[in-house]
């Protein structure tokens, strides 16, 4: 049977981990190929690395760390931050990432899914939507959720699987960062319209909120940043937790 | 040992040279007919779409090349799937080593929340045949990432569920193919890399 994934996220500025502490068994937790490893090593199903470096040699230094994650890491992972033309695509493509994951830049240029998937593969672009409730709408941002847009989140999801995207992240802007679970009400509908895989992030706080996400939110994959990052789940405890629930996982 | 892996417009190629990197074994990624044919053990991986790639085999004289080589082949992804006979995916005749057919995973419309296509993640594989799954039992995952499967037959020597049963594994004589990745399956794809460069030949 085909596992529910656990997908722990993480940010990099400069080539360094930002979060992450109290990691005892490696040497550098700032390292991303360290940390990186060591959630490989304790079941992690794939990892998202994501660049939140602006600068011109941040981007350097990133493609960089890709290809040291690449030729480390023996578990699926993608790359998002900052892709907004083929070009970056290619690099980090070539660097040896298995995905690539675009967002603001597939906003504004929604033809660079199309352009994206008949290049590399559908199975190479995860297309990431950060979208935020207001009077019953939900309503797809930009910029790390601080800009609103035009698109609802269900349309633009289903365009953007029609467009070639391999693979959906919902970020729910309501639920992230709150600790108190995943939109799932929002999830089940988009796993309803869609027939790509659906990755689930935003307000994981619990193991039954995993749980939760797949049962309810019919979600193919949870995402989740600081609860990992800060030892509050461990996966190895986490996949436990799920298989008691009934729910395969690796 | 000489390990050549077969370099052509697929992607995908340079993470099973890191696979074997990481297993101490380097490795040449080449599309040189002599490199190849000279290799004690070739593997053709690749991530792509079936008609363009047989093509482009077909203009560099390849697909005559791999299917005459009498060394240990493995083919991965869409590698196994341009070794069976057909490809629906751009109705392509392929190098017909497996007699098996490759087909489109259609998802029904009763069940569209639990079957997405591409099949992607992990997932167990069983009936577990010749000395590539040496060491592993059966029921062990594996990370695969398809939209077209090969069909089972004799020569099925591993078999993955997803919406219908398919080949998760291929071998016949000295030909090998698997349809996940064993560059990305952790420990366990690590494995089979070992097995296949090990194989007593």
């Amino acid at each position: 049977m085909l596992a529910k994934r656990i997908i722990p996220c993480l940010d990099i500025r400069d080539g360094q981990t930002v979060k992450g502490v109290n990691f005892i068994n490696i040497i550098n937790v700032g390292d991303p190929v360290e940390l990186g490893k060591l959630y490989a090593e304790q079941g992690a199903d794939e990892l998202v690395f994501l660049d939140i470096t602006a600068t011109h040699e941040g981007r350097k230094t990133f493609v960089e760390l890709v290809r040291r994650i690449a030729q480390n890491l023996d578990i699926p992972f993608t790359v998002g931050g900052g892709i907004s033309e083929m070009k970056d695509a290619e690099a980090l493509l070539a660097a040896g990432a298995d995905k690539i994951s675009i967002n603001s830049s597939a906003v504004r240029n929604p033809q660079l899914i199309d352009d994206l998937a008949r290049n590399f593969g559908s199975q190479f672009v995860v297309v990431a939507i950060d979208a935020r409730e207001a009077n019953n709408h939900w309503i797809v941002t930009v910029n790390g959720g601080r800009i609103p847009t035009e698109k609802e989140l269900f349309s633009w999801a289903k365009e953007a699987e029609n467009r070639g995207a391999g693979e959906i992240l919902f970020t729910s802007m309501n639920h992230d960062g709150t600790k108190n679970g995943f939109a799932n009400k929002e999830l089940a509908k988009l796993s309803e319209i869609l027939t790509i895989p659906l990755i689930a992030s935003g307000g994981a706080g619990t193991m039954e909120h995993f749980a939760d996400v797949f049962k309810l939110g019919k979600a193919d994959a949870g995402l989740a940043a600081s609860i990992f990052h800060f030892r509050e789940i461990a996966i190895p405890d986490l996949k436990h937790y799920l298989r008691g629930q009934q729910i395969c996982v690796r | 040992m000489k390990i050549a892996i077969i370099k052509y417009n697929a992607g995908n190629i340079r993470s099973v040279d890191f696979a074997l990197q990481r297993l101490g074994i380097s490795a040449m990624i080449t599309s040189d007919p002599d490199e190849i044919r000279s290799a004690d053990r070739v593997i053709f991986p690749g991530v792509g779409e079936a008609s363009t790639t047989m093509s482009y085999l077909r203009q560099h004289k390849l697909d005559a090349l791999i299917c005459d080589l009498r060394q240990p082949v493995l083919g991965v992804c869409l590698g196994l799937q341009l070794m069976c006979a057909h490809s629906e995916e751009g109705d392509t005749k392929c190098l017909d080593i497996f007699p098996e057919m490759v087909r489109r995973f259609v998802p029904q419309p009763d069940d569209s929340t639990s079957f997405k296509v591409p099949h992607m993640g992990w997932n167990s594989v069983s009936g577990l045949k010749t000395s590539l799954f040496n060491h592993i039992s059966e029921e062990e995952y594996f990370y695969f990432v398809h939209s077209y499967y090969a069909t089972t037959g004799a020569d099925t020597v591993a078999t993955c569920d997803y919406l219908v049963p398919f080949s998760a594994a291929l071998q016949r004589d000295n030909f090998y193919a698997t349809q996940f990745h064993p560059e990305k399956s952790g420990k366990t794809g690590a494995k089979i890399l070992e097995n296949f460069i090990n194989l007593i030949v």
